[in-house]
């Protein structure tokens, strides 16, 4: 292993192997990424696997978008030689209550202020793109087009090889054990595998982000909460977009494989950042997705799991540096859309950390919105 | 017959060859060759490829086997369907 590096990364999911294949593609040396196990092993490589814009708040639009357009030509930029499984289907949200559809509206406003292309429409429209829809608890649905899917083990893993591709040295099975700082400033990391001296650090370790803090010394204002999920046998084609509805807490897609994944919140689930199973998750799970999409009915369960939504206070990325420690750099508190936003995670972080305007406004992303008090919650989250 | 017809994972159709391409890129560990190959993922969760698998694996990587298992199993145990578990709604949408 190198014992010096330009730039250390921390974390092998999205966001870390963004970071490494932005920092490489403009130009940087000498970069380095480790991972506790292997790459997209973390909430990466555990999560629902689609991709959205259709947000409530401006900044998760934005950063949505740019990812979207990314994603849409992905492939062929990193140059990878699996598929990465890019479906466009879209996202049909369900409102089921008059609050629900209030914001729906509002929503809408807003995605398109911003060029996303998001449609409100009635039960009868969302029908006729989910035809098994069983459209009774609901009021109207928003729809827009450009969401989809992506498989994001090869998504991850094409980053990662476009990175290494270009220099970036990535070292798996390797764990951060502690961070050396010294003057305010950033000294180097030590891990399982030895010593790097360095004195740039980007904090993208996911579920364990506030973990990474507390070894640099920073107290971060993110936390982890479990969230679980399950996936079906494959069938043949029968539903085009992801379905969610934030007041019965599901969302569930078919992914061009042919299975079924959907995922759930619930009340209580644990903060340990232990990958859990709970007894009750297929039960209330089923039930709710029987609900919805009746046709399910004889499809089979083959297996739940669970991975972390790393939770920041207005449940929007935080993104950039941390006033009273030079050298160290976040990419923390995605609240479980951190794969959806990886590409954006990666253009700006490396234009930030090099000091150059960035595509978005860093200010309304950085960890300092929060001492301002001016707080955006972003309420449509599953 | 070569390693190209041999299906080991016959739930994703993941020949031997495969697995050898996968190794040979540098994916040792079971839980990486799952991810890019889908071996194990299918309605038998690698209950007739898993042992399969890991005997290439500790083969071509010189690891012992026991070294190689899952860390995790996950329910359920056998593949249920959904009306087994759930509720499912009648003609006019009502839960039964």
């Amino acid at each position: 292993m190198t014992s010096k590096a330009e730039i250390v990364i921390i974390g092998g999911g999205i966001s870390g192997c963004a970071i490494a294949y932005n920092l490489a593609k403009k130009g940087m040396k000498n970069i380095v990424l480790v991972e506790k196990d292997y790459i997209s092993s973390g909430a990466t490589g555990r999560c629902g696997a689609g991709i959205r814009q259709q947000w409530g708040a401006e900044m998760n639009c934005q950063v949505a978008k740019l990812s979207r357009e990314f994603f849409e030509t992905a492939e062929e930029t990193l140059g990878y030689e699996h598929s990465i499984d890019f479906k466009q289907k879209g996202y049909l949200i369900l409102a089921a209550t008059e609050k629900e559809d209030k914001q729906s509206k509002k929503n809408v406003a807003l995605q398109n202020s911003l060029g996303i292309d998001t449609k409100y429409i009635s039960m009868e429209e969302a029908k006729k793109i989910v035809p098994m829809l069983n459209t009774k608890d609901f009021i109207s649905a928003t729809y827009c087009k450009d969401d989809g899917h992506l498989n994001p083990w090869h998504t991850t893993l094409a980053f990662a090889k476009a990175a290494e591709k270009l220099g970036v040295k990535i070292y798996t099975h390797t764990e951060v054990t502690g961070i050396d700082r010294k003057d305010g400033e950033i000294t180097g990391i030590e891990t399982n595998k030895g010593y790097i001296h360095t004195n740039k650090v980007v904090n993208a370790a996911g579920g364990h982000a506030q973990v990474i803090g507390e070894m640099a010394g920073v107290d971060l204002p993110v936390y982890s909460e479990r969230r679980q999920i399950l996936v079906t046998e494959p069938v043949a084609p029968i539903l085009d977009p992801m379905v969610i509805s934030f007041s019965k807490d599901i969302y569930c897609q078919q992914v061009p494989h042919g299975a079924f994944i959907m995922g759930r919140g619930g009340e209580d689930e644990p903060r340990d950042l232990k990958n859990t199973t709970s007894w009750d998750f297929l039960e209330k799970m089923t039930e709710t997705a029987l609900s919805i999409l009746p046709d399910l009915k004889k499809t089979r369960v083959l297996r739940q799991w669970s991975g972390m939504y790393n939770m920041s206070p207005d449940k929007q990325p935080i993104y950039g540096d941390v006033p009273g420690l030079e050298g160290f750099y976040l990419a923390i508190g995605f609240s479980g859309h951190g794969f959806m936003f990886g590409p954006a995670t990666g253009i700006i972080m490396a234009e930030f950390i090099l000091g150059e305007k960035t595509t978005l406004p860093i200010d309304k992303l950085h960890i300092s919105r929060f001492e301002k008090g001016e707080l955006i919650s972003e309420d449509s989250v599953v | 017959m070569t390693n190209k017809d041999v299906i080991l994972c016959r739930c994703e159709d993941v020949t031997i060859q495969d697995i050898h391409d996968v190794i040979a890129e540098g994916y040792h560990t079971l839980e990486e060759i799952k991810r890019v190959t889908r071996v194990g993922m299918g309605p038998c969760q690698g209950r007739t490829c898993l042992m399969l698998i890991l005997r290439e694996l500790s083969q071509l990587t010189n690891q012992p086997i026991e070294s190689l298992l899952p860390d995790t199993y996950r329910p359920p145990t056998k593949s249920i369907s959904f009306d087994l578990f759930g509720k499912s709604p009648k003609e006019g949408g009502e839960l039964e």
